[in-house]
């Protein structure tokens, strides 16, 4: 079986978000970006479905930039086998993503599709469930728990409610929540090795998708802040000042 | 002309009350109609409940039994197939509405708008992104069918004083097999529900233990408080899951938010921005939680804790 996992770059988790003051943008220059979280834990479930044997290649695709190849290299370091990189210079919305997951579904012809439930900048949480809309085929969100077995996957899904376990006939759509797993860390030999693993560099315009976007965000702006409260003395001051509210 | 679908969301006969915040969303569009509408293998029950929420045209009833549980790859065709006519499709952005909406707007070729924080027109809303620390406005084609999910952490619930009627819909659309539920187990618990509860009380790591957090549950039942957690407290092991609070966890509004050594990551925060009250105690004094909090009070939450409840009488 192969794993097809999204493998989107990101602004990194530890960066303090800035909007520009124009409202056009949030600041990127000079940021640090990094693999969303979120798609390092759908890497890490496919090597470890690869190294259970269950899989025999793990593939990470990314849409985007030509720079993009440094992030894909990580990508190959933690363990994939070998990349796809998507490459256009706009930034794409979930259903392009998703137009351009399913083209690359239909040639690869995986068992299992892994991403992240959610990439940390757009926080859109769309993609996998439209590929899986596009794919007919079915979607496991919020995965807290994997199991593939028979040609179906078991997976426990992290619901409001609490775990909701259900089964799915592969092919299938995974998106993964933080508890499926701990992702590795890079070693350094690693870093040597992915040099030599194949990245395929195919341009969206060549796939015949359509990438037409319908939302457009037309500006940006920083939450409003809440201002800093009082201080209270002790528990007496501060039931009294709660019961003044009529919260208590 | 707008006309509004909202997919009701409901577990064991009950409607979930995101389905009334998703409508008061659909209101401030000032739709001509807001539908509702029940996927259920027994909808009776919930379709009266929806039937009450003010503002609501009339509810929509499908019952099947492969509607039994709420699998997306099953309800999204139906929601399809029903949204012919509607201008916009709402659900809420509970895991149920994230699961299901965006199969929904695939089938529809359009992209949704995830987590609507205000309406500024029937085209054109707020909604956060990088964890909430930026608010964008998106305004979609005015000639596409908007498909939303609705914040519920910025609606509140519509009142339930309507009595909208009620229609049986037959809907053709063939169903996959390929998708099957399993089990829920849900955490079982007396206390208010932590996503829709008044008041709240989390506890962080500063609790230290899965058995010291008996004095959060303690202190909460004392005020008849949802009880929530930091991601620290949860992956310290001290509390399951669902009690996580926070932008990987649950977004919440609560009347009252204490947060009891809880130290203030900013995925925290997040979660509680827009809760009436922040109630913070903390021995550090320096803790990022106090620069947010309405109220603070420094000092030893196990000997704060129980002065409040005697405070309390």
């Amino acid at each position: 079986m192969k794993i097809l996992v999204g493998y989107k770059r990101v602004v990194d988790y530890n960066v303090r978000i800035q909007v520009k003051p124009d409202g056009t943008g949030v600041v990127t220059d000079g940021v640090k970006l990094s693999a969303n979280p979120f798609d390092d834990i759908a890497l890490e479930e496919a090597l470890r479905l690869r190294e259970k044997g269950i899989a025999e290649e793990v593939v990470v695709v990314s849409i985007g930039p030509a720079d993009l190849t440094a992030h894909l290299r990580n990508g190959l370091a933690m363990g994939a086998n070998r990349a796809i990189h998507v490459q256009t210079a706009d930034t794409v919305s979930p259903l392009t993503a998703a137009r351009v997951l399913l083209k690359l579904a239909e040639k690869e012809q995986p068992g299992l599709v892994i991403v992240g439930k959610q990439a940390i900048d757009d926080d859109a949480n769309q993609t996998g469930q439209m590929l899986a809309a596009l794919w007919d085929r079915p979607q496991a969100t919020f995965a807290g728990k994997l199991e593939v077995a028979d040609g179906k996957a078991t997976v426990t899904r992290e619901v409001d409610a609490g775990l909701e376990t259900i089964e799915v006939d592969l092919p299938a759509v995974v998106t993964t929540d933080l508890r499926l797993n701990e992702p590795r860390f890079i070693k350094l030999p690693d870093i040597m090795k992915a040099k030599s693993k194949p990245i395929d560099v195919i341009e969206l315009g060549s796939l015949g998708v359509d990438a037409a976007d319908h939302i457009k965000t037309t500006h940006y702006a920083a939450p409003a802040k809440r201002s800093k409260g009082v201080m209270v003395k002790d528990a007496a001051e501060l039931v009294a000042a709660l019961k003044q509210k009529g919260l208590l | 002309m707008s006309k509004i679908l909202v997919i009701a969301e409901h577990l064991d006969g009950k409607l979930n009350n995101s389905t009334a915040r998703a409508v008061s969303a659909a209101a401030a569009v000032k739709a001509d109609a807001i539908d509702v509408i029940v996927l259920s293998d027994a909808p009776d029950a919930v379709a009266a409940e929806a039937a009450k929420i003010d503002g609501v045209s009339k509810v929509l009833t499908v019952a099947r039994a492969e509607n039994a549980h709420p699998l997306a790859a099953v309800y999204a065709p139906q929601i399809a197939k029903a949204a012919a006519g509607y201008s916009h499709v709402f659900a809420p952005s509970t895991t149920f509405g994230k699961d299901l909406a965006p199969r929904v707007a695939a089938l529809l070729g359009v992209s949704q708008v995830s987590d609507v924080m205000t309406v500024e027109g029937p085209h054109s809303f707020k909604r956060p992104i990088y964890a909430g620390n930026a608010i964008v406005t998106v305004e979609v084609d005015a000639a596409s069918v908007v498909v939303a999910t609705i914040r519920t952490a910025s609606w509140p619930a519509a009142g339930s004083s309507g009595s909208a009627p009620v229609e049986a819909l037959a809907i053709d659309a063939s169903l996959p097999s390929h998708t099957r539920f399993v089990g829920l187990q849900q955490g079982k618990s007396d206390r208010p529900d932590l996503q829709s509860a008044s008041k709240v009380v989390s506890g962080g790591r500063g609790v230290g233990s899965k058995e010291n957090f008996e004095i959060i549950y303690k202190f909460a039942d004392k005020i008849g408080a949802a009880v929530g957690a930091s991601r620290a407290a949860v992956d310290a092991g001290y509390v399951p899951n669902e009690l996580q609070v926070g932008q990987t966890g649950k977004i919440i509004a609560p009347e009252l938010y204490m947060a009891i050594g809880i130290s203030g990551a900013i995925q925290h925060l997040t979660g509680i921005k827009d809760a009436g009250t922040i109630v913070a105690i903390n021995k550090d004094a320096e803790a990022p939680i106090f620069e947010i909090a309405d109220i603070g009070l420094v000092g030893d939450l196990f000997k704060l804790l129980p002065e409040l409840e005697t405070a309390l009488g």
